[in-house]
């Protein structure tokens, strides 16, 4: 989708959800993924954003997937990890449901992968309370919102080849 | 691992997804050279890479020291004893070792002599001792203070205890590493490696993830070594002081987000036998230089 096009369409639905109650999200133990580890219904009702989702990509305290990824035209990143997959042509590789279901817990899809599960809060083994070393308790607060991680697949569905 | 796979996702993971899912995650660079670390204009010459132990067939042909990853000033600084900011430590430990403390009026020296004495040392740390109980070198040190000099046990990670440790290790500098694995070390060996493949934490990450996986590669702007040991207690520019293994050990897991061990804990020396175990051959560094 050309970018003007995603722009005509964001600005229709943050239209749409400003007439709207405060979107409902699906809690980390309750999203359903498929038997392939895809995950077909949106986890927050307000569509993703994908400017958003580019930020939260590089954003050292949030999404940080630059530690292990890289983009080409991610300039702006000065450094980009080599432990992942480059993302360029993620969003012709992937489906929305696919992507879905690698960035909120990447072992469904990729059993053993090294990639942490970015809307999971248990399960852990010596959870911490963020990067304090300190024991945290489960359930932990999601490594993203529901709303970021849509804002992170809006932004991989445009990086076309 | 001598072939390095690199997939080019554009092309390979669309048509060919089956087949990465059973693909081993593998290293994308082996060091470029493997040159050794020439000290002092040659006085010393320490490789920085040997044949990897038998116990890590499958995983390693060679094991690598922590040096080839950093950048070359930090290479640089740790050519020259008088340029590496770590042996200014050394010789405060040395101090120490000569100094008078405690009830019973004795020195490490009143023992022990000339700090030459503890040649070899390091190299076999850590090691069961008499009773069956796995030690580090810092319990040794501990037992000397407080059991033959009647003074205070030394803080794990205080000054002191690393100068103490950085002044000993270099009397081994250039011996390989060759700690014992197994009779009575066998069971905290084993223990060790267990927690190496645990993936510990938030992140869900392993020592073996970074160090056996994804060494050579970059995570963000750190090049990931084979985090072997060899080289402790290591002078850390970014911490600007000397760094115990423990404490290294408890960064690494802390950054999985996960919660830590503590500093001289039974999980952490048998980890620390283990990790060591892994660099067997390896020469003992200490005060290596690191980022
Ligand atoms: C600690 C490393 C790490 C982090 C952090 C990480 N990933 Fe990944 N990711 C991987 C690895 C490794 C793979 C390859 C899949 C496998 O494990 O076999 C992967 C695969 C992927 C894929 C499919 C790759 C393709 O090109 O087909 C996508 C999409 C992806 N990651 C997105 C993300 C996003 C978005 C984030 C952040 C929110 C992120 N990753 C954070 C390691 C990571
Ligand atoms: C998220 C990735 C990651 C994980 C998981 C991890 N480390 Fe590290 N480790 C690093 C980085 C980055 C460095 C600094 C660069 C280097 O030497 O690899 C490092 C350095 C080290 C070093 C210092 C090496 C040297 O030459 O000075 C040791 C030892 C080490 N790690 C051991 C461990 C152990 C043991 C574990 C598991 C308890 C572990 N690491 C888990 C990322 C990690």
């Amino acid at each position: 989708m050309p970018r003007h096009a995603i722009s005509a369409a964001l600005a229709l639905l943050s239209g749409l959800a400003f007439a709207m109650p405060l979107a409902a999200e699906t809690a980390p133990q309750d999203v359903s993924f498929a038997e392939d580890g895809l995950i077909e219904a949106p986890l927050s009702e307000t569509a993703g954003d994908p400017e958003n989702g580019a930020a939260i990509y590089a954003d050292k305290t949030s999404g940080n997937c630059v530690a292990c990824h890289a983009i080409s035209d991610r300039t702006d990143a000065e450094f980009q990890g080599t432990i992942g997959p480059a993302l360029d042509g993620a969003g012709d590789r992937w489906s929305e449901a696919q992507l879905r279901g690698i960035v909120a817990d990447a072992k469904r899809t990729f059993p053993d992968s090294m990639m942490p599960g970015f809307y999971k809060s248990s399960g852990y083994i010596r959870p911490g309370d963020a990067f304090t070393g300190e024991a945290g308790s489960e359930p932990l607060p999601p490594l993203l919102t529901a709303q970021q991680v849509e804002d992170v697949i809006a932004y991989l569905a445009t990086l076309k080849e | 691992m001598t072939t390095t796979i690199r997939l080019n996702p554009r092309a390979a993971m669309a048509s060919v997804f089956a087949l990465v899912l059973s693909l081993p995650a593998m290293a994308e660079t082996e060091p470029e050279t493997t040159d050794p670390i020439v000290i002092n204009g040659g006085e010393i010459e320490l490789p920085t890479a040997v044949p990897a132990p038998d116990h890590l067939e499958g995983a390693f042909d060679q094991v690598y020291s922590g040096w080839l990853f950093r950048d070359s000033e930090t290479q640089a600084m740790q050519l020259d004893d008088f340029e590496n900011p770590g042996m200014i430590f050394v010789d405060q430990g040395i101090d120490d070792w000569n100094t008078i403390e405690g009830e019973a009026g004795k020195s490490c020296a009143s023992c022990h002599e000339g700090i030459e004495s503890m040649k070899g040392v390091r190299a076999v740390m850590p090691k069961v001792n008499a009773e069956g109980e796995l030690w580090s070198m810092e319990d040794y040190i501990n037992d000397c203070r407080t059991n033959r000099m009647q003074a205070e046990a030394l803080d794990w990670n205080g000054d002191r205890m690393k100068n103490m440790t950085a002044a000993i290790s270099v009397q081994s500098r250039g011996m390989p590493m060759d700690v014992a694995i197994d009779g009575p070390a066998k069971p905290y060996w084993e223990q060790g490696k267990e927690m190496y493949y645990t993936r510990y934490g938030q992140l869900e990450l392993a020592c073996a993830n970074c160090h056996e996986d994804h060494y050579g590669d970059w995570i963000r702007a750190d090049h990931l070594s084979q985090g072997m040991t060899n080289g402790f207690p290591v002078y850390r520019l970014k911490q600007a002081a000397l760094v115990s293994q423990h404490n290294r050990f408890r960064g690494c897991i802390r950054d999985t987000r996960g919660e830590t061990f503590a500093m001289g804990s039974d999980e952490f020396r048998a980890l620390e036998l283990y990790v060591a175990s892994r660099g067997n051959g390896l020469p003992v560094e200490g005060v290596s230089v690191r980022h």
